[in-house]
């Protein structure tokens, strides 16, 4: 049972890693089990979510199921 | 006609137009533009980053869209992630259509939102390391031309 956390752009280095496998929950208990620092970059405005793939409205009430992937996305800068 | 391309590694943009249009026979006017990796101010590498889950459906969206406001026969997006060399090129839009107008307009709409909308994220190398490259004002700006 594990759920997928992706972590793009800049968001990859404060991690230290693209992609983290955490045990599957709520959003707000996987965050906890994060580097505070990690945490909070992770919940700016400007970072964008999305659940497998399709982007979500706003990251409040996600609970993340077996095989989820939730992705951060920040401001873009490509092209 | 849509041809979206993600490539991974060098592409040769000369061969993709010529297959490109090879495709349109009816279209009287095919534009194109070609973004490639400025060799300037010491600039060793570019690296795009790309989240595959959403990369090509955007672009597929952004195709969509072009299609239903220009009058086209085809619309090509070739798109490079991964690390490229100053020179290489980054990416290739052409537009298609009877006539140059809606090629034109279709070509710049694309890479406006390219610019601005995609799930791609750049950096560069230079001697004292990588940088991650902030989303651009002027970007933004270019697309709210379109409303």
């Amino acid at each position: 049972m594990s759920a997928r956390l992706v972590f793009l752009g800049r968001l990859e280095d404060l991690a230290g890693t693209a992609e983290m496998d955490v045990a599957p929950g709520p959003l707000e208990q996987v965050l906890a089990g994060l580097p505070r620092e990690l945490a909070v970059a992770l919940l700016v405005d400007r970072v964008r979510i999305a659940l497998n793939g399709s982007l979500l409205a706003e990251s409040g009430g996600i609970t993340l199921g077996d095989g989820d992937e939730l992705a951060f996305l920040p401001p873009v800068s490509g092209g | 006609m849509l041809d979206i391309r993600l490539a991974e590694a060098l592409f040769d943009p000369a061969q993709n137009l010529a297959q490109f249009t090879a495709r349109v026979p009816n279209a009287g006017g095919v534009v194109s533009f070609l973004g490639q990796v400025r060799a300037d101010s010491g600039v060793e590498a570019l690296d795009i980053r790309h989240y595959p889950a959403m990369t090509m459906s955007g672009f597929r969206a952004l195709g969509e869209t072009a299609l239903q406001r220009w009058a086209l026969d085809g619309l090509l997006i070739v798109h490079r992630v991964g690390q490229m060399a100053p020179g290489e090129p980054i990416v290739l839009v052409a537009g298609a259509a009877r006539h140059r107008r809606d090629a034109f307009g279709a070509t710049d709409y694309v890479m406006d939102h390219l610019k601005s909308e995609s799930w791609l994220w750049k950096r560069e190398r230079t001697a004292a390391g990588w940088r991650w490259i902030e989303p651009r004002a002027q970007d933004h700006v270019d697309r709210a031309r379109w409303g």
